[in-house]
């Protein structure tokens, strides 16, 4: 179909008055001014930057920057001098013949038409442009006329977006495509919204309304409603956050974080808004009395890696969690690549290398020194030990000074802030055990350096015992120094996981900072035996309220809960109180050894300021991130949204708006749309999702003629709907809801649905794969158990990331492999012989209405006549197969009842088929 | 010659078919030609002058491809034996005698300054050989008793006596050899030669993994991950147990004759939805499902060792139906003559820390040695007796060596005899494809801790095993966050001394 937009005069009318106009206007002003970023940085990249950019300074001239360019270079003047072209000798080299002395170096000469841009350039001033995703988003206008809008009525486009995308298709010489027909709508907008196919109850509906735009309104409003809306979502969010259920590395232990991705599914549903959505994972914990929930979100940035493997230096990887969450903040909140700045200055974009340091020391205060049960964790109780945190909080609220209750309370939900056992040293007779643990023996010393004891009166120790008796001694400033507080043992706690112990001792009242030395002995050890092992200390002052009523009742819940066992833990974010405060250095060519000057927190200078007012820590840098100013946030979170609807985002590399990603197809409409998000829509996630699946540019029928597909192979300029791949989510979700298999149970910890025997076989772990029991083998994918060094192997077929480190893109393949999982994998197969049962017991006539409704339902979509006979020829010719083949039905239907015939096994024939067809995998 | 004339083809038909719309944004954005995109990627190359050149981004809809090489190559195909966990080179390769006379002295703290090791602390005693030495071949290459069949051959290898590497947990110094980065996420070797190269038989997968000593390599699948490559290239772990390929076997009651017939009936269905949607990409998935089933007859075929002679399998030592380093070895085989690019073999146990006695270098590294002995011998003889080790280059290695310090675990003496972790020196070898015969490359110092001449680090192999597939390492990227990655990040040298 060809859409009419304008009457036959109109036609000629419009481009006579573009042509004078544009005439005018070029008479009018001569020739335009240079465009920085679109003439003159190309030329810059391609044939200048690689040796005088951010990486390499060529004869100390360097183009990065307008100060670097204009500064003296070696030969002691400038090789650019603003406004006199002849003079510069940068462009004196672009012209000689010597090829010793002509730029560039080795390399083909520039071209007539580049040496004349640059020249204009220099003579304009030489002024430096910024790259577009750096510069502030602006309100745009829609690129339609008031009179265009009231003739296209009705007509083709439906919001704004539209618009926006025809005046680039009608650039490209080509006509939008019609709506596409209900079944493929709500098919597509269901997947994309839920990630699984519509209920059969929104399906009805949708088809029996005679209204399309208002059905299909109402659709959309009940999608964005589900619970499921959230599955989906959180599911895109897992990668970005690298989200897994261990810790990584060799050891590649597990941990437990689920909780965060029901933060994350509990948020989506929400729609809360994008801006608080980042905050609080950012900085959930340095918000006014965190709850819970602020606290879980902070996870976020614990799912980076642990190394457990022994002899590993925690200080090493405590580093590189903090360079993983810098990284992750620029890829998957900024669509910036910031890890090149890690070694050196970037060599195409505005960051210095000592701006990555001092972004970095935004997390460089974080508790977690890569400990083994990843410290600092948030412990969630039992019910009556949180009753028992409820009454401590309402009396030291009564009768407590508020930052002296905030202490406890922050105590006893985190353990923090502890000082870990691994960081001892001065070892006799004692070592970190498995460098995690201080483990003492027989007349050990060791040291705990640097302890601020003013105004600390007691001592909180966890620790196992295993020799019984013996005493432990705390002295100052030397191993026969001053007794600070003893520890007097007795029982034996044993070796397991469960027998940690926290005890509080009293200590001397000890002003200043000191190094503090741990000695042991024990009457009961024999030589090279190991007594005591220790996780950390904690110096407390007295605890708060003293002579007022019910203190010493209170003091007891409040060490009930310090000794319960949790419900749950999950690792947190939270920072080192102002006496542990780490020093921030830069790290020389990104080594971690090699410390360069100190820094303090900053955000890189060629993006908007730090917000006056703003705390320097990671809450004012959320601060930073979600100022309407700030140009990269909206733009990169619109773009994100925009690929999962679209299968490629306005800009291709969703990583990288910088100068080396792919520049947008519709700049204007990617500025519109960050912002309307910012500025109209409350940083709401549904409200711009409604507005993208209400367009009619989203409601295109993905029919390509051949000449639009010679025109635009790839559908940059969004002529036609956009056929795509489902996720690796996606097709297991739909397979399971389409055999309605598919378990609607929501949240909890990760499942372990069928995966074959024999995948995980890692060394010093004994962990296996236990086949989940129930309803738990039919979960949504986003539950299944993700373990980085052996992730699940379906998902990694149909590309998955192991999710080490933060995946902004997967790169769709199409692959013999993949063909294979949904052709033979148990859960592929399991869900065809239950789609096949579904079918028989519905009891159609017969096995072309079957085959009618198993394809219906797989598609949405009445079968055709021709698909119709290509089905029920496979289904008759395996039917007469099985009849004479009475074992291979049971093997087939793995005897279910009900299913076990020749009809049942042929049906699993033809379920197994429908459940592969590119229209099942792929969203159309 | 004809083969290669039609692969040459191929590959230009697919150069031709190589517009992918990264490609085309930048060639419409730019306004240059297709060969001017290498400027564009030479971005963080700060090594030298010289400059990246390679970094096309694969075709979508087949990206296996066969492709040609940056210039004319010796390897077709590569197998990397990787002894995981660290094989002993003070017991199998590199002699040195005045260790055996320090044997029981402390360790002078001169060895132990500064450096950091995974168990040993304190201060250890030294251990001496532990294994009898002779000089074997021509070459007058030492080789201990416990390789008997390896040293009637090491005439054919070249061995790297001074191989260094800076990661001293396994996990970390596995994936620096494999992936040039000791941290997770880059790709492995064989998926940087199966995206250069593609594969030259598309009933197989490019890249295979085989394993056997019971256990995973120490990293998990990243060592043979695709890393930021698109997952086509990952390496298909392969199994001589159960499903040679993951999810191969059709399911049971499912004849080849009904599968057959599924899958014409699944493309003649895509077909019809071409006719409607004109989608390029429903053609590919029709011919994947297809290559699916041609893959479902031939990976069992070739995964099926007992169709060899008796004196193949007597040659390796090589028993059907059981998983064993023998079995893989002679796999190993028949995958490359199949044309697969890339092979790797991990076996698993070498870790000899003497913890316990499989894992000791006086009883464990025996058995181990025992294990893979023959058949790496029978590997490079079964090559040569074809003519493909002419073509195919065969690594052999662990990820780092053993010190000359016996272990002293928590610092109390182990009940076994053990050796710790050591980064310093260890010994490589290789073999076939333009690699030098009977050459000995790399000298220790007197106890076998340090190099005193020629020092090659994983950068140096990595770089060489991509010379001999035709690729020079400097040159050879992939554009990923703004920048041209490559395999050895900016280290590197070809070791052209064992190059012939």
């Amino acid at each position: 179909m060809r859409t009419n937009f304008f009457p036959a005069a109109l036609k000629w009318l419009i481009p006579s008055i573009c042509l004078v106009v544009v005439g005018v206007y070029l008479t009018g002003f001569g020739e335009q001014k240079t465009d920085f970023n679109t003439e003159v940085k190309p030329i810059l990249n391609r044939k200048c930057m690689s040796c005088h950019g951010g990486v390499k300074k060529n004869g100390g001239f360097s183009l990065l920057f307008r100060t670097d360019a204009l500064e003296k270079t070696e030969s002691g003047k400038s090789a650019l001098i603003p406004g006199d072209p002849d003079h510069s000798e940068m462009i004196r080299r672009l012209t000689l013949d010597d090829p010793e002395e002509r730029m560039p170096y080795g390399e083909n000469p520039l071209t007539e038409a580049e040496i004349h841009t640059l020249k204009k350039w220099v003579k304009e001033g030489a002024v430096w442009g910024d790259h577009w995703a750096y510069v502030p988003v602006k309100e745009q206008k829609v690129p339609v006329s008031f009179w265009e809008k009231w003739m296209g009525k009705g007509k083709w486009a439906k919001n704004d977006i539209d618009w926006f995308v025809l005046s680039k298709i009608k650039q490209a010489g080509l006509t939008p495509s019609p709506q596409a027909d209900r079944a493929t709508l709500i098919r597509r907008v269901s997947l994309d919204l839920t990630g699984i196919p519509a209920t059969q109850a929104m399906f009805d509906r949708f088809m029996a309304e005679p209204d399309l735009d208002a059905a299909y309104a109402q659709l959309v409003d009940s999608l964005l409603a589900s619970p499921s809306f959230g599955e989906k979502w959180a599911s895109m969010w897992l990668d970005i956050a690298r989200y897994a259920d261990t810790k990584g590395y060799e050891r590649d232990d597990s941990r437990s974080i689920w909780k965060y991705r029901e933060w994350l599914i509990r948020a989506f549903n929400a729609d809360m808004p994008y801006d608080q959505f980042i905050t609080e994972q950012l900085a959930g914990d340095l918000l006014p009395n965190p709850t819970d929930d602020q606290y879980l979100a902070t996870a976020f940035h614990r799912n980076s890696m642990t190394n457990d493997e022994g002899g590993t230096d925690n200080e090493e990887f405590r580093v590189a969690a903090v360079l993983d969450r810098v990284n992750t903040t620029w890829e998957g909140l900024m669509g910036t690549t910031f890890a090149c700045v890690q070694c050196h200055s970037h060599p195409y974009d505005p960051f210095l290398h000592d701006a990555y340091y001092e972004f970095s020391a935004f997390f460089n205060n974080s508790r977690d020194e890569d400990t083994w049960a990843d410290y600092p964790l948030l412990y969630e109780f039992k019910q009556e030990d949180s009753l028992k945190v409820e009454r401590v909080k309402d009396w030291l609220h009564q009768h407590a000074e508020p930052e002296a209750a905030k202490a406890v309370v922050t105590f006893m939900r985190t353990h923090q802030p502890a000082i870990n056992s691994l960081t001892a040293d001065h070892f006799i007779n004692a070592e970190l055990n498995d460098t995690k643990w201080l483990n003492m023996r027989n007349k050990a010393v060791a040291r705990l350096k640097e302890v601020n004891l003013s105004g600390k009166k007691s001592l909180f120790v966890r620790f196992q015992n295993y020799a019984g008796p013996g005493t432990v001694a705390f002295r100052i400033d030397g191993p026969d120094g001053p007794l600070l507080t003893t520890l007097n043992l007795q029982n034996k706690t044993g070796y397991s996981w469960s027998t940690w112990d926290i005890f509080e001792i009293p200590s001397q009242p000890t002003e200043g900072v000191h190094d503090l030395y741990i000695t042991y002995s024990s009457p009961v050890l024999k030589g090279e035996e190991s007594g005591i092992q220790f996780d950390w200390f904690y110096f407390s002052p007295d605890f708060p309220g003293k002579d007022k009523p019910g203190q010493a009742d209170t003091k007891a819940l409040f060490t009930e809960v310090l000794r319960a066992d949790p419900a749950f833990t999950t690792p947190i974010m939270m920072d080192n109180p102002a006496e542990m405060y780490r020093p921030s250095y830069v790290f020389e060519r990104g080594n971690w050894l090699v410390h360069g000057k100190e820094v303090t927190a900053a955000t890189p200078k060629s993006l908007p300021a730090f917000p006056k007012n703003a705390p320097n820590n990671r809450l004012g840098l959320a601060q930073w991130m979600t100022d309407p100013g700030h140009p990269l946030v909206s733009r990169t979170y619109v773009n994100r949204i925009w690929e999962q609807l679209f299968g490629k985002g306005l800009v291709e590399t969703v990583e990288d708006l910088g100068t080396q990603g792919i520049p947008p197809t519709h700049p204007e409409l990617l500025d519109h749309l960050a912002y309307q998000l910012m500025h109209e829509q409350g940083w709401s996630t549904k409200k711009m999702l409604r507005q993208m699946v209400l367009s009619a540019t989203y409601r295109q029928d993905s029919k390509v003629s051949k000449e639009a597909l010679e025109k635009d192979a790839f559908n940059q300029w969004l002529a036609r709907g956009q056929r795509v791949r489902l996720s690796a989510e996606q097709i297991r979700d739909q397979a399971l809801a389409a055999s309605g298999l598919l378990s609607p149970k929501m949240y909890g910890p990760s499942v372990f649905p069928y995966q074959p025997p024999g995948i995980w076989m890692s060394p010093w772990n004994g962990a296996t794969w236990k086949k989940s029991e129930g309803e738990d083998q039919y979960r949504r994918s986003l539950y299944t158990y993700w373990k980085r060094s052996s992730p699940y192997p379906s998902a990694m077929t149909f590309d998955g990331v192991s999710r080490e480190v933060c995946t902004s893109r997967r790169i769709r393949t199409n692959t013999p492999l993949q063909a294979l999982v949904t052709l033979n994998d148990e859960v592929h197969i399991e869900a065809a012989r239950h789609m096949a049962l579904l079918v028989l017991q519905n009891k159609p006539k017969g096995a072309s209405e079957q085959i009618g409704l198993a394809f219906g339902w797989a598609t949405g979509k009445a079968i055709s006549p021709e698909k119709a006979a290509v089905f029920r020829h496979l289904y008759d010719l395996t039917f007469a197969n099985f009849q004479q083949n009475p074992a291979a039905v049971c093997e087939m239907t793995d005897n279910l009842d009900g299913l076990a015939t020749p009809e049942g096994a042929a049906m699993v024939m033809v379920t197994n088929s429908i459940l592969n067809l590119d229209e099942f995998l792929t969203k159309n | 010659m004809g083969k290669r004339i039609s692969l040459e083809q191929e590959a230009a038909q697919n150069a031709l078919q190589f517009v992918t719309r990264r490609h085309f944004l930048r060639q419409c954005a730019s306004g240059m030609g297709a060969m001017a995109l290498g400027g564009i990627l030479s971005g963080c190359d700060f090594l030298g002058e010289k400059k990246a050149v390679t970094g096309f981004q694969p075709d979508p809809r087949n990206p296996l491809a066969p492709k040609l090489p940056q210039f004319a190559a010796q390897a077709k195909s590569v197998i990397f034996l990787h002894m995981a966990g660290a094989p002993s080179q003070l017991e199998l390769f590199d002699y040195k005698p005045a260790l055996a006379g320090l044997n029981g002295e402390d360790c002078p703290p001169s060895l132990l300054e500064g450096k950091r090791f995974a168990f040993i602390r304190g201060v250890p005693k030294m251990l001496g050989p532990q294994a009898n030495f002779k000089q074997r071949g021509q070459a007058g290459t030492w080789v201990s008793d416990m390789l008997p069949h390896f040293a009637t051959i090491t005439d054919e290898v070249a061995m790297l006596k001074a191989v260094q590497t800076d990661q001293f947990n396994h996990a970390p110094a596995q994936l620096l050899m494999h992936t040039g980065s000791a941290r997770l996420g880059r790709p492995s070797i064989g998926a940087w030669a199966t995206y250069g190269l593609g594969t030259e038989n598309s009933n197989l997968p490019g890249f295979v993994v085989l394993t056997s000593g019971g256990k995973s390599p120490d990293a998990g699948k990243s060592v043979w991950g695709s890393g930021f490559l698109p997952s086509v290239y990952q390496g298909v772990q392969c199994r001589s147990e159960g499903e040679p390929v993951l999810f191969l076997n059709d399911p049971h009651g499912m004849s080849r004759d009904l599968r057959r017939a599924s899958i014409d009936a699944i493309n003649e269905v895509n077909a019809l939805e071409h006719q409607e949607f004109q989608d390029p990409e429903i053609l590919s998935r029709i011919s994947q499902y297809e290559m699916a089933f041609k893959m479902q007859l031939s990976a069992p075929e070739i995964m099926d060792i007992a169709t060899e002679p008796d004196y193949i399998l007597e040659m390796y030592g090589a028993k059907p139906g059981k998983g064993s380093f023998a079995n893989n070895a002679l796999l190993a085989r028949k995958l490359v003559e199949k044309g697969v690019r890339f092979v790797q073999l991990f076996d698993w146990g070498w870790d000899s820390h003497g913890t316990e006695e499989s894992l000791s270098i006086d009883g464990g590294l025996v058995n181990k040695c025992r294990s893979v002995d023959k058949a790496m011998t029978a590997l490079i003889l079964d090559l040569k007796q074809r003519g493909l080790l002419e073509q195919t280059l065969v690594v052999w290695g662990g990820e780092f060596g053993r010190t000359p310090m016996q272990e002293n675990r928590d610092g109390k003496t182990q009940l076994f005899k053990g050796r710790d972790h050591h980064t310093e020196a260890f010994t490589m070898w290789m073999a076939g494809a333009g690699i030098k015969k009977g050459i000995i490359h790399g000298e220790t110092d007197e106890i076998g801790y340090s190099p005193i001449s020629g020092k090659v680090t994983p950068y140096d192999i990595q770089a060489t095993i991509l010379n001999q597939l035709g690729f020079n390492h400097e040159q050879f990227t992939y554009q990923f966050q703004g920048r041209p990655f490559r395999l050895t990040d900016v280290h590197g040298e070809v070791i052209s001394e064992i190059i012939s």
